[in-house]
């Protein structure tokens, strides 16, 4: 009964779609104020429908109703609560579910605190954001329905692959997800303003925040994925440049290069064309590694052609939606009218090269990910594109794009000059230089690419906290004043300083864990010990455990440093009862930001252990750099400058060019219908 | 036996550029398999990270735990052992697997377009912005002279610039201006 409520509720919500792709739409165009207001409610509604939806399937989750084939199929009763609520999303149905929850969530935000938008551009946004949710509502509906019974009902649940039991998936999929689809609401503002033809204030001003919101849930989404990767595979990795991860980096890059040029527009209102293709691009490769993970394409191109249904749907929607709104940017963007003029050497000229290498990089990652696709169906030769190709492509599309980062956030708009910018650097550079060298004298000259990497590292922290400290103006108005100038700095500012510092701090843990990091592999005894790094690691014997839902191997370590105990490991081998399928949990001892890393191999007759261990000093900073780099984001969201929003702004230029912009366009939340 | 993970040669030139990935660690190599030799075994996982897993998904096979990803670590150690170059052992790996072994593919003709992709997007995008930079300010040279500052303007806006010292600074006072 319950699934059936909710299979119900997701009909009645593609209907809503359907309504709310059409007469919103035909109101914009027609500037009927009636058939405009229809967009807000239909949106809310269309919200709590779904929303009903996933709460039925969370239902049938809780409480284990194996008569829903789904819920058989990745559940088990004696799982603990909170992967029977994770394990909603953990597969495919209900993660494209969840998909569709987070779009018509976006929506409705849109919706509910739009009011200060132009009602055609709500309308207009709101009817495309409808078309997609319409698209991949029908999808779930034909061809992936989570609701579906499978009688009569077995006594017990299959289980969920034991690999995604854990804190991480019950937080990765959302995370990345809410970024994901963030981006559609972009999206949906981009198409909207190439149908009625016109970028306005508010337009800049919205894009954004939007854009903003979706990209720091997309930074978490990745590295937390990359953290979990990194402590549950039990390789020690934590990028691979797997497929699945590259579907997420590419909206990851080509959103933080919208991030960029969404800002020339809004300060400058130049680059309006490219930012208006940035988002279609960004939410375009959004849905391109849904098509990829959910289409099963990337198992084998003729694992696709045999259970071709879903994976069909999914190409199909995609060429439509992508398709359709580039042929509507070609059609439509020569009627945007350009505007700012600026120097090359200027803080646009700095973001138009963020843009460049931002985007080259996304190719890259693009044609990597997607040439032996491609070659494979065009005749059939098969080549392979792993790390050691990204290494080389992507890698040195970063370094330029570092460099510049001091350069472009202490620079002055429309033109700079780069002379009294270097000045102001002077610190940064001086010491990003010394600690090279030290680098470089005490690791030896075989680790001049470290020394440079760390170099690098610390020119972006360093140019990110000299940036604020020159907003101070201490020498001129003296270091109270400039103390409270420098709190007192708008948030995107802050945001922008807090952000770029982040990327130093990940880019630190990169070349620190990667070029510094000792590794060793070794049969052990019980009683034997090994050097790791600074520390000793003792292996103290072996015991078998039996968890909630699996029974383990786990091996003890104690380590010392300098003959004194430090602490103990213990990582494990373990088998899930369900799938008998067995996993290595890794032992991680945090000392600081560094880590010792520790996973199981093969176990021998004698007692005898195969085992890898890892020192990986500043490792940690990998992740929390790009937490820094959310907050930064939020910092920048709640600026007050983008709380307030467009009216005023806009109100100001309404009245001054009234005569050719005419009405429709009035910014204000006060005017919420048009036209006459 | 220790295997020095900072050794500088594995790090090559990748190292500085490897912004995203874990490019060393040694995850299912055995202790069995390595080499006395420790310039021979620094070899052998520099090649073994270019070889693909062929029955894992996106694996290395310095990294898959699968017997056949073994087979080849061992494989790729005899020729090392033997005195093949390391180019000596790729082309073997290759002949006997096809070119779906390599994790970078060769640059070939069937590949151009894979390995050309960057440099063009470089290229043209570089080339497209600077042109539309150039096209723009001569449009506005040409079009846009009635809103031109006179000398006096110019200078009243460019000390208003100076005290202002940059017009990122937020001014409470007076918003949206």
């Amino acid at each position: 009964m319950i699934a059936e409520l909710g299979h119900f509720a997701l009909i009645l919500a593609f209907v809503m779609a359907l309504v709310q792709s059409v007469l919103p739409m035909l109101g914009a165009v027609k500037r009927d104020a009636r058939l405009m207001a229809i967009a807000r409610p239909v949106s809310i509604h269309m919200f709590l429908m779904v929303g009903l939806s996933f709460a039925a399937l969370t239902y049938s989750y809780l409480v284990s109703d194996f008569s829903v084939a789904n819920v058989v199929q990745n559940s088990f009763s004696q799982k603990p609560l909170i992967y029977k609520i994770s394990g909603v999303w953990g597969n495919h149905e209900g993660s494209v579910l969840l998909w569709v929850l987070i779009l018509v969530f976006f929506g409705a935000l849109v919706g509910a605190f739009g009011s200060n938008l132009p009602a055609p551009l709500r309308a207009a946004t709101l009817a495309v954001q409808a078309w997609v949710v319409s698209g991949f509502l029908l999808f779930i509906l034909a061809t992936s329905n989570p609701f579906e019974r499978q009688l009569p009902a077995p006594i017990e649940g299959n289980g969920l692959n034991p690999i995604l039991q854990d804190i991480g998936l019950a937080i990765h999929p959302p995370l990345l997800y809410i970024g994901y689809v963030g981006f559609s609401i972009t999206f949906s503002f981009a198409v909207a303003a190439l149908i009625l033809g016109r970028l306005d204030a508010a337009w800049a001003r919205w894009v954004r925040p939007w854009t903003l919101l979706a990209w720091v849930f997309l930074t978490l989404g990745i590295s937390m994925g990359s953290y979990w990767a990194y402590y549950e595979l039990g390789w020690g990795g934590w990028w691979f440049w797997d497929p699945v991860e590259n579907a997420s980096l590419m909206p990851w890059l080509s959103g933080t290069a919208l991030l960029h040029s969404a800002l020339v527009m809004e300060k400058r209102d130049a680059l309006k064309v490219w930012t208006v293709l940035l988002a279609i691009i960004t939410f375009s490769l959004s849905m391109l590694g849904t098509f990829l993970v959910r289409s099963g394409v990337l198992t084998s191109v003729h694992a696709f052609a045999t259970d071709p249904q879903r994976g069909v749907f999914i190409l199909v929607l995609l060429c439509l939606f992508i398709g359709g709104s580039l042929s509507l940017f070609a059609w439509r963007a020569p009627l945007l009218k350009q505007g700012g003029i600026f120097a090359p050497i200027s803080r646009e000229g700095a973001l138009v090269f963020n843009n460049l290498f931002l985007t080259a990089a996304t190719a890259s990652v693009f044609v990597g990910t997607l040439y032996p696709l491609a070659l494979d169906a065009f005749d059939g030769t098969k080549i392979s594109v792993g790390a050691p190709f990204f290494n080389l492509t992507f890698g040195p599309l970063m370094v330029p794009l570092l460099l510049v980062i001091p350069f472009g956030q202490s620079m002055a708009w429309k033109r700079g000059d780069l002379l009294a910018v270097a000045q102001r650097l002077y610190a940064a550079m001086a010491l990003a230089l010394v600690l090279a060298l030290v680098m470089l004298w005490s690791w030896g000259a075989d680790n001049i690419l470290a020394a440079l990497g760390v170099g690098l590292a610390v020119w972006v922290m360093a140019g990110s906290v000299s940036e604020l400290w020159s907003r101070g103006k201490f020498s001129s108005v003296g270091p109270l004043k400039g103390i409270r100038r420098i709190v007192g700095l708008p948030g995107s500012a802050w945001g922008t300083a807090v952000a770029h510092f982040g990327v130093g701090v990940t880019v630190l843990g990169i070349v620190s864990a990667t070029a510094f990091q000792t590794e060793v592999v070794l049969t052990m005894k019980p009683g034997q010990s090994v050097d790791v790094g600074s520390y000793q690691v003792t292996f103290d014997g072996l015991s078998p455990a039996t968890g909630p839902n699996y029974i383990e191997d786990i091996g003890r370590f104690t380590v010392r440093k300098a003959g004194v105990v430090a602490g103990t490991m213990t990582p494990s081998k373990r088998v899930y009862e369900a799938s008998r399928m067995p996993t290595t949990e890794a032992g991680i001892m945090t000392s600081g930001v560094s880590q010792l890393y520790l996973a199981l191999g093969e176990i021998h007759q004698d007692g005898s252990l195969d085992i890898r261990a890892y020192f990986k000093p500043l490792v940690l900073l990998i992740w929390l750099g790009c937490v820094v780099m959310a907050i930064g984001g939020g910092l920048s969201i709640m600026d007050r400058r983008l709380r307030v929003g467009a009216p005023t702004p806009s109100r100001r230029r309404q009245t001054s060019s009234s005569g050719t912009a005419g009405t429709s366009t009035s910014g204000a939340g006060t005017s919420t219908g048009a036209g006459s | 036996m220790n295997v020095r993970g900072r050794s500088a040669i594995g790090l090559c030139a990748a190292l500085l550029f490897v912004m995203l990935t874990g490019l060393l660690p040694a995850k299912a190599l055995t202790p069995d398999e390595i080499l006395p030799d420790p310039v021979l075994e620094q070899r052998a996982r520099e090649l073994s990270a270019k070889l693909r897993c062929m029955v894992c998904q996106n694996q290395s096979i310095d990294d898959s735990d699968a017997p056949l990803a073994k087979d080849l670590r061992i494989l790729v150690r005899e020729r090392l052992v033997d005195g093949d170059s390391d180019a000596d052992v790729l082309n073997y790996i290759v002949s006997r697997y096809g070119e779906f072994v390599l994790l970078e593919p060769r640059f070939a003709w069937h590949t151009a377009l894979l390995w050309a992709t960057i440099p063009l997007a470089l290229v043209l995008g570089g080339y497209l912005a600077y042109r539309s930079m150039g096209a723009r300010r001569r449009e506005a040279e040409e079009g846009d002279h009635q809103f031109e500052l006179t000398a006096a303007e110019q200078e009243r806006l460019e000390r208003l610039l100076d005290a202002q010292g940059g017009d990122d600074t937020y001014h409470p006072g007076k918003p949206g201006d």
